[in-house]
This record gives structure tokens, C-alpha cells and sequence, in this order.
């Protein structure tokens, strides 16, 4: 199992990696930003995957947890239903920080022309 | 990413105005409500019928379930909270129709109503507990008070920004993700699973919001720990 894990995200990061040099190259030719482009993608992409699974995890823990004690006492289904609510809102607000940098990174490059200046292109 | 076509965006450009849509959608919802609101409490008869009944449903369930959580002294702060979730809801649920724009998928609306819970908090605190308003901010042990102090500082600003950008990521990404569905496959109405999602998710948002405010009103107005 945990080769098999190791494999994977070997497997994973050698094809984000190929990625990169791939898009590197397409934009090789032509001197651009294509290179720091298909980065941010890919900064986008991860991380918001990244971010959905520990929030994934998180979640569903809490649900369990708030399911269990409903079970256990369904006189205090009320109760448990918003305070789960709330937990539920703080961890998924974890997930939408990423998703809100992904935005940021996708559509509002604030970084695009500093980085491009700092490495000589135009 | 916003709708195609807005109408008020098309109505202000063609009295030659450049106001954003936000801003214009923001007034439009604000009219809708104080209309709403007019047309409920003018009859104002003893037993209700209609939309009165209706309004009275929605404020009293409001209102029990917030004096449940602050307590009778609570009921002061009530006109804010109830404001806040049905501008919230009603903003969040009119981005869902063609030609509308939810003002909360902008994030300096979601900004103004985080800076608007911000201030009451700290106006609440300081009503409450005048000069002691300062203990919240220390700790329980009087030597660790420089430690403590910068530690709330931050996290009451991060309160602003965990509530500007929970909402604004929400409804902002909720948005997105059915204009992405319209354009891979509006044909087949792909978005159509999406929306009743998004209806969910909008009264869920609308609600913590405003569920946060009053838990942070409670914090601010008890007693220092």
C-alpha cells in the first residue's frame, strides 16, 4: 500500500513537473509569460485540490460526529444541527481561502508583471 | 466572470452612467426590501393574513432562534441581524436569475457588511463593559497581557477578513461554477442540478453570517474570561 502511494505520487509530481517543462518549452520559442502561465495553472489546480481534501476530511468527520450524537439523542437534533452548521462554515472556509487564491492566481496575476521584470521579459 | 447581460448595467449605460453592477444590484435589492417591508407592516392588522403572516413568520423565527443564543438583552441588536440575513439571503438568491447579479459575488459588498459587524461588535463591547472592554483583549493572566494582546488583535481582524471572503468565495465561486456548466453544456441544462445546490448554499451562507455576528455580539457583550 505505501509503494503503491509513493508510486502514485511520484507518478503525480513527474507529470506535474512534465508539465511545466512541456509548457516551458511551447513557450520556449517565443519569449513570453507562457512559462509562468501554465505555472499559476498549476499552482491553481493543486492547490485548490490540495485544499479539497483536507476540507473533504474535515468535514466529514464533523458530519459523523454530529450524526453519531443525533442517533445517540435526537432530542438535541436541533442543537447539534447548527452547531455543526457553524463548524462546517469555518472548515469549509478554509477550502474557499484557496479557492478565493486560486481566483487571484487564475484571473488577477498580481505577481505577472514584478516576476516578469525580475526575469528580463516583456 | 459575470453574467452576460445585466439589465441595469444596459439601463445606466444608456443614461450614459458608469456605476458598477454591484452598486446598482445592491440598490435594486435595497428597494425590493424596503418596498416589501412597507407593503407588510402597512395593514398591520391584529390577525394577520397574507404577506403580513407571512413577514411575521420569518422576523419571530429570526428572533426566537436569536434570543435563544444571546439572551434577552440580545433583542437590542435585532433589527441589524434580521437586516443582514434577509439582504444577504435575497442578494445571494438573485444571482441565480438570467439578467440579475448577486451583489455579494463582489467582494467590496461582502467587505462593507464584515466592516458593519466589525464596528457594532466593538460598539456593543464597549456599551456593555466601558473601560473594562479592555479585559477581552488580555488574557486570563494579567502577566501574559502583551502576549495575548497582539494575538486578539489578529484574530479579531481575521474575523473581517474570514467573513468577507467565506461569503464572497461562496457565492463568487457558486457563480462561476454555472456559467463554466452554461458554456460546456447549457443545451442539455447542465446547470440545473447546480442551481438547486446553489439555493441551499445560499440560505446556508446568508445564515452563518449572520450567525457569526450575533456569536461575536454574545462574546463582546459577557463577561471577560
Amino acid at each position: 500500500m505505501k509503494k503503491l502511494m509513493i508510486a502514485g505520487m511520484t507518478l503525480l509530481f513527474t507529470l506535474g513537473l512534465a508539465t511545466l517543462a512541456l509548457a516551458a518549452e511551447a513557450a520556449g520559442g517565443a519569449p513570453g509569460l507562457g512559462g509562468f502561465f501554465a505555472a499559476s495553472v498549476t499552482a491553481a489546480g493543486f492547490g485548490i485540490g490540495i485544499a479539497a481534501f483536507g476540507t473533504g476530511i474535515g468535514q466529514g468527520l464533523a458530519v459523523r460526529s454530529a450524526v453519531e450524537g443525533i442517533a445517540r439523542n435526537p432530542e438535541a437534533s436541533g442543537k447539534i444541527t447548527v452547531t455543526m452548521l457553524i463548524g462546517l462554515a469555518l472548515i469549509e472556509s478554509l477550502c474557499i481561502y484557496a479557492l478565493v487564491v486560486a481566483l487571484i492566481i487564475l484571473y488577477a496575476y498580481p505577481m505577472a508583471k514584478p516576476i516578469a521584470n525580475a526575469l528580463g521579459l516583456k | 466572470m459575470e453574467h452576460p447581460i445585466l439589465f441595469l448595467d444596459v439601463l445606466t449605460g444608456m443614461l450614459g452612467l458608469h456605476i458598477p453592477p454591484h452598486v446598482t444590484y445592491a440598490w435594486l435589492i435595497m428597494a425590493l426590501l424596503v418596498g416589501l417591508g412597507y407593503l407588510a407592516a402597512k395593514p398591520r392588522a391584529l390577525v394577520p393574513a397574507g404577506g403580513q403572516s407571512f413577514f411575521e413568520l420569518v422576523i419571530g423565527g429570526l428572533e426566537e432562534f436569536m434570543v435563544d443564543i444571546t439572551g434577552e438583552e440580545g433583542r437590542a441588536f435585532f433589527p441589524y441581524i434580521a437586516t443582514l440575513f434577509l439582504y444577504i439571503w435575497v442578494c445571494n438568491l438573485i444571482g441565480l436569475i438570467p439578467g440579475f447579479f448577486s451583489p455579494t459575488a463582489n467582494i467590496n459588498t461582502t467587505l462593507s457588511m464584515a466592516l458593519c459587524t466589525f464596528i457594532y461588535t466593538h460598539y456593543l463591547g464597549i456599551k456593555f463593559h466601558g473601560a473594562k472592554y479592555i479585559k477581552h483583549f488580555l488574557g486570563p493572566v494579567p502577566a501574559l497581557a502583551p502576549l495575548f494582546l497582539p494575538i486578539e488583535i489578529v484574530g479579531h481582524l481575521a474575523r473581517v477578513m474570514s467573513l468577507t471572503l467565506r461569503l464572497f468565495g461562496n457565492i463568487m465561486g457558486e457563480d462561476l461554477v454555472l456559467a463554466i456548466l452554461l458554456m460546456l453544456a447549457g443545451a442539455f441544462l447542465a446547470p440545473l442540478p447546480m442551481m438547486f445546490l446553489a439555493i441551499f448554499t445560499c440560505t446556508v451562507q446568508a445564515f452563518i453570517f449572520s450567525l457569526l455576528s450575533i456569536m461575536y455580539f454574545t462574546g463582546s457583550m459577557e463577561e471577560a474570561h
